[in-house]
């Protein structure tokens, strides 16, 4: 009897609870999760992501919000910490309960929040370039796969026009993405006849901060005469001291330029690059491209910057994973509009074939079948205000092979 | 006809010039089928610029210059200088017809940037200035190309500096090694043996190859020569390698030995594990980015000064943090290790965490001052920066200084009394207590000292303690405790030992083998290199 009192008096708060609080919160808001390291070796890239989010979500709200509700952000942060970004996954998606996530940086971090997403039927959104050789039905990848970054970029390299390079350098950081990468490049590169001996390969661990015999063995690898170039995977805050070491040894971009693929505007924030003038990166979209869609991203994030208090305000830059954060939103925006629901399964099958004019300046196209958006490449050298110049481009998009054709076995896969 | 009376001909023929009413136009030499080809593809630009370096003279700088700096331009095929709202044709320098706007600035990529710098440093040969011309005669020599061979000659001739001589002659063999003829093949090969390039040495090993079975190189004459100057070229560069390393291990333990040096002094006295001992190194770098914010806001024209200025403020204030942290919480725990421990932890994440909030998460930038960047080159490509020879001396002067403290003061002299045997310290009447307060104070200061040093190498973030406070323990209980002698030889080590390791096995493998070192060396040797001696109280 007193149980089931009990059990009617609980019954019938809860009913009471969920009828005073839940339609405040169904009626107006989505919840929008934002899972990126504000702390730790990789919060110097992903803290301005977390912003751009903020500042994307900010403006939905301001032309209105999605389905006429206004979104709402939760900000959570993994601190760097791979363990701690599934679990932070696991509380957005089933505590906050919030519609879509945006984040991750690294592969690792990424590869440990897939099972989080696959099992509890959420949405990533997945901003940075990577190494491919993955396909998750529940995650969409807005940055580069290697066909849309590193291979185009050691091309260029190999071009009369960006120098000929004849022997390579892979510096990486010890960790899933340069592993991969560097497979796919000693493959794409033995396929175009560079030899095994003509190519040297080198991981340093995380937060690594002392370049010297790295540096040393460079100099010593390039002293055959034959043209040599760096293609740098170092991910993080290791960046600072190797690009710090490799301006006071002289190595100069005339002679051994280094080409990185995690490096861009936000990165060389901490570095004086009037020595790093001519050393290359490769990305989708650079700050100093012009177009009238880049110069208002840019006058809002600046805008959005002093008005939120951003330390260093007046110095803020934009880079390329926050172009593809600030892409994935608004493609995300959009599906949920043609869905005309935050379901999962109704948003990722609106998707596919969303096209966004992006600040790069192009008209990017969400994949019909592979999660990836098609991206121009651009290839730019820095500059001695810390930006980049472009040096090369593709006319247009091109589409992702998320599986690259250089490893064996990935024949015949494409799409989901 | 000696440099002078060059000069003086030069003179009459401008004075000759101007008298017969000619214009002297400063600006308008150049052929407009000279940059011509700018216009032109790729490789017509990059031929464009070789030309104009080869026989150039002013006009041939301005335009470069201009190429340099991003303001040459396309427009209808016409090549035009941009400069600011205006735009000039290139060959004449005059002011030209044309909307800024339609003109296709011409990209400078590394390529063409390669390209320049050889055309000036072809210029450059001509120049009055003996360093000029060393200079020159250096960036030429990296990569000689068979068509300069002509102009190295003629530079040659007129060189009268034996510096610059020895590096024209050098890069003359480099293209003479190719030559039909033996006996210059024979003389480029001995010249060469007076480089210290190992691209030198890579060049004469390829002559020693033998292809299909014959010899590269046929003339036996030649290769004798090419095995003398390649032991002489590896010998040097052997030595400069060996050099390089050994620079970089030092410089890597003088780094660990600042970080380490006022852990040695905290836990030799009270044997306290000061666990926030990371955090007093992110103190005292985060004081010198202050002191850079104010040089920058207030004393521009000094800013290159900061870091000397910063050397007693990031001390000061550190301390005072040391002094805040021993009156507040270590004072209380005393004789109780492990609470000590537990306790200087939890004011670890007290501190990176009040930097977070204060500063951001966000590493800061520190820039090195100008007269710490660079570096000299010994030979064979091993440069020695000046940041890390900066700080190699710094960390001798702070370890004199601390050394000169323990040893001359009365106050150091208390604190090895206390350091060796407390009880019978305070029954002489030593203040034990305030020496505590002291020795931790001036041990936080010298681990200040250590983070305006790392903030010239490392990253400046809240964190960045943590990566050191494993590093400083090492050095510390491999060392001795208390023990400042331990403590040096500990830290130099250790730092030339992994980097020994780190060129044999790589970064990452080092790392793991200098720990397993660690471990077991702790278990033969627990008392660490240099243990106290005598009889204690303590024990």
């Amino acid at each position: 009897m007193q149980n089931r009192r009990s059990f009617i008096k609980a019954l019938v708060l809860s009913a009471s609870i969920a009828a005073i609080g839940a339609p405040v919160h169904a009626a107006d808001t989505i919840k929008v999760g934002v899972l990126h390291s504000l702390s730790g070796t990789m919060a110097i890239s992903e803290t301005a992501l977390k912003n751009t989010a903020l500042l994307a979500i900010e403006e939905i709200n301001a032309s209105g919000g999605v389905l006429g509700k206004q979104l709402e952000a939760v900000v959570v942060d993994p601190a760097s910490d791979w363990p701690l970004f599934a679990e932070k996954a696991r509380q957005l998606v089933s505590q906050d309960k919030v519609a879509v996530v945006f984040g991750c940086w690294t592969s690792v971090s990424r590869k440990s929040v897939n099972p989080v997403f696959k099992e509890l039927n959420g949405l990533l959104f997945y901003p940075v370039q990577y190494e491919g050789e993955e396909l998750e039905k529940n995650v969409f990848y807005t940055g580069a796969a290697p066909n849309q970054q590193a291979i185009p970029a050691v091309e260029y390299l190999m071009s009369e026009e960006g120098g000929g390079a004849k022997r390579f350098v892979l510096l990486g950081t010890d960790y899933v993405y340069p592993r991969t990468t560097n497979k796919i490049l000693r493959a794409f590169l033995k396929s175009k006849g560079v030899k095994d001996e003509d190519i040297l390969e080198t991981y340093t661990p995380f937060g690594h901060s002392d370049y010297q015999t790295i540096i040393a063995d460079i100099k010593k690898f390039a002293s055959t005469g034959r043209k040599t170039t760096v293609i740098s995977t170092i991910n993080g805050d290791s960046n600072v001291p190797f690009y710090k070491e490799l301006g006071n040894a002289g190595l100069k971009a005339t002679d051994v330029p280094v080409v990185a693929f995690s490096v861009g505007e936000e990165e060389l924030r901490g570095v004086d690059t009037k020595p790093l003038v001519g050393h290359l990166a490769a990305w989708n979209y650079f700050e100093s491209l012009k177009n009238a869609e880049n110069t208002a991203f840019i006058a809002k994030y600046r805008a959005w910057a002093k008005a939120n208090g951003v330390p260093n305000a007046d110095t803020v830059v934009t880079n390329d994973p926050m172009e593809a954060t600030y892409v994935g939103i608004h493609m995300w925006k959009q599906a949920v509009e043609k869905a005309g629901s935050t379901d999962t399964d109704k948003v990722i099958a609106a998707l596919s074939g969303q096209t966004f004019k992006a600040p790069s300046g192009f008209t990017l196209t969400m994949d019909k079948t592979n999660h990836h958006l098609h991206k121009p490449v651009f290839i730019g050298e820095v500059r001695a205000d810390g930006q980049f110049d472009v040096v090369w481009q593709t006319k247009q998009p091109i589409r992702a092979q998320p599986w690259s054709p250089y490893i064996a076995g990935n024949e015949g896969k494409q799409g989901l | 006809m000696n440099p002078f009376s060059f000069r003086r001909c030069w003179s009459w023929l401008c004075l000759f010039v101007m008298l017969s009413g000619l214009p002297l136009s400063v600006s308008a030499a150049l052929a407009p089928e000279r940059v011509s080809g700018f216009a032109g593809d790729f490789s017509s630009r990059l031929a464009a610029i070789e030309a104009l370096g080869a026989d150039g003279g002013a006009d041939a700088h301005r335009v470069l210059d201009a190429l340099e700096n991003g303001m040459l331009g396309v427009i209808d095929g016409q090549v035009v200088i941009v400069e600011g709202d205006a735009i000039r044709d290139a060959a004449s320098g005059e002011a030209a017809e044309g909307d800024v706007a339609a003109v296709t600035v011409i990209t400078v990529n590394n390529r063409i940037r390669r390209a320049l710098i050889s055309a000036r440093a072809t210029l450059a040969l001509a120049a009055d200035d003996v360093a000029t011309r060393l200079a020159a005669a250096h960036t030429l020599g990296e990569s000689p190309a068979a068509e300069q061979m002509p102009l190295l000659e003629q530079a040659l001739a007129r060189e009268k500096n034996d510096n610059v001589r020895a590096v024209l002659m050098r890069a003359i063999a480099r293209i003479n090694l190719a030559s039909p003829d033996a006996a210059l093949r024979r003389q480029a090969a001995e010249d060469l043996g007076s480089a210290s390039d190992p691209v030198v040495r890579n060049l004469l090993a390829a002559l020693l190859e033998k292809r299909d079975g014959d010899w590269v190189e046929p003339d036996a004459e030649v290769r004798a020569a090419a095995v003398r100057s390649m032991t002489s070229i590896e010998r040097r560069i052997t030595a400069a390698q060996a050099m390089g390393t050994v620079f970089s291990g030092l410089s890597l333990g003088s780094i660990l030995l600042l970080a380490a040096l006022g852990l040695a002094i905290t836990y030799g006295v009270m044997g306290v594990i000061n666990m926030a001992h990371g955090e007093l190194l992110m103190i005292g770098a985060y004081a010198t980015f202050v002191v850079q914010g104010v040089f920058r806001e207030h004393f521009p024209q000094w800013v290159d000064g900061y870091v000397i200025a910063a050397i007693p403020v990031a001390f000061l204030v550190a301390a005072l943090a040391g002094v805040v942290m021993e009156r507040l919480v270590l004072r209380h725990l005393y004789g109780r290790p492990l609470e000590s421990l537990l306790a200087t932890w939890g004011l670890s994440l007290v501190l990176i965490q009040g930097a977070r909030v204060t500063f951001g998460p966000q590493n800061l930038e520190l820039s090195n001052p100008s007269w710490m960047t660079g570096g000299i080159e010994l030979a064979a490509g091993v440069v020695l920066p000046f940041n890390r020879i900066v700080i190699i001396g710094f960390a001798a002067f702070v370890l004199l200084l601390v050394w000169l403290m323990m040893q001359k003061t009365r106050l150091g002299m208390f604190v090895r009394a206390v350091t060796q045997n407390r009880p019978m310290a305070g029954c002489v009447g030593v203040p034990t207590a305030r020496v505590d307060t002291l020795a931790f104070a001036i041990g936080s200061g010298v681990a200040g000292l250590g983070g305006l040093a790392l903030s010239q190498v490392a990253n400046v973030g809240p964190a960045m303690g943590q990566g050191y406070i494993v590093d400083t323990f090492m050095v510390v209980v491999l060392g001795g405790v208390g023990q400042l002698a331990g403590a040096v030889w500990a830290a130099l080590g250790l730092g030339i030992v992994s980097k020994f390791l780190e060129g044999w096995a790589g970064a990452v493998i080092a790392k793991i083998l200098v720990l397993v070192f660690i471990i077991i060396f702790i278990q033969k040797r627990p008392q660490g290199l240099f243990a106290l001696k005598g009889r204690f109280a303590d024990d």
